[in-house]
């Protein structure tokens, strides 16, 4: 039968791979964008997986707010990225630093 | 090993290959396909988790709005591949050793028992007119719906930045006026009478 355990590794190591494709591409913010989408994959996993054995609906709920809130970053991410592009012709986060941090 | 359990072990296999995919290509487009793999599959997965409305709304948010829009941007900006790939190499070793130290951590704690069938009992099948669609929204209008008027305003503001941020004014673009164009008089504004002496 289907574990609990089963749901919640997978969202592991799907959670790992992000962080480990952060550390890879660090020059490149579409990719990072990217892996902070499949970040808030795995925790969505998570919490689908716990709605499931607990019967409770309210996991989902919640999986729905992060959708939205995920939704509502990616456009806005994208936004910035073409803004940045449009006025500094490079998204290489090594040549962004104005701000001397 | 029951059917149920077989369909998991490959969504999962090609959930884990489509993430490393998306992680290690060169081709930022290629990235996206990957990633809409990725997601495609793990709405498969949430099908088998029994949250139908969720994984649907996956498909049709996620593969059809947000990473059409990704593959846009990918495609509109002119990248150099090159120089973004510099350090790749570099950085693998440490990449890989924070991983797997974190997949061991959390495999220490989900894996020591906690979650097994044993604590977390299989959930039994339900009723076959059972609506996840109907009990979600359910719940969500009654329950939760202040937040989730709060997740349309976020929605709103998301809008109203984006074309905030990107929306420009060019000067050099030509374009009508149409209420310019309306208020012109056909006396002074279209033709000028001069008088001139008449020359012999």
């Amino acid at each position: 039968m289907l574990a609990l355990t089963d749901f919640l590794m997978l969202g592991a190591i799907l959670f790992s791979l992000s962080v480990a494709g952060i550390f890879l591409n660090r020059k490149n913010v579409i990719i990072l964008l990217m892996c902070i989408e499949l970040m808030l994959l795995a925790v969505n996993i998570n919490f689908v997986a716990f709605s499931h054995f607990h019967g409770d609906t309210v996991g989902q709920v919640f999986v729905f707010f992060i959708l939205t809130v995920a939704a509502a970053e990616a456009a806005i991410g994208l936004a910035i990225l073409v803004v940045l592009f449009r006025n500094r012709r490079t998204i290489n986060v090594e040549d962004l630093d104005t701000l001397k941090g | 090993m029951t059917f149920e359990l077989f369909v998991f072990y490959v969504f999962a296999a090609i959930l884990v290959f489509a993430a490393t995919m998306v992680i290690t290509r060169k081709n930022p487009v290629h990235s996206a396909l990957f990633l809409v793999l990725a997601f495609f599959t793990s709405a498969a997965i949430w099908l088998l988790a029994e949250a139908e409305f969720l994984a649907i709304v996956l498909v049709l948010v996620y593969v059809g709005a947000v990473m059409v829009l990704f593959l846009f941007v990918v495609m509109m900006l002119d990248i150099d591949i090159a120089t973004m790939r510099a350090g790749f190499v570099k950085n693998l070793p440490l990449a890989i050793l924070i991983a797997i130290a974190m997949v061991i951590e959390i495999f220490l704690v989900i894996g020591s028992g906690s979650f097994s069938l044993d604590q977390f009992a299989a959930p039994l099948p339900l009723p076959a007119d059972y609506n996840n669609t109907a009990s979600l929204g359910n719940i969500l209008y009654t329950e939760y719906m202040y937040p989730f008027e709060v997740a349309a305003v976020i929605l709103l503001v998301a809008i109203i930045a984006a074309i905030g941020l990107t929306m420009r004014k060019r000067p050099e673009s030509k374009y009508q006026d149409p209420s310019k164009q309306v208020r012109v008089k056909k006396g002074e504004d279209r033709i000028t009478v001069l008088k001139m002496d008449a020359e012999d």
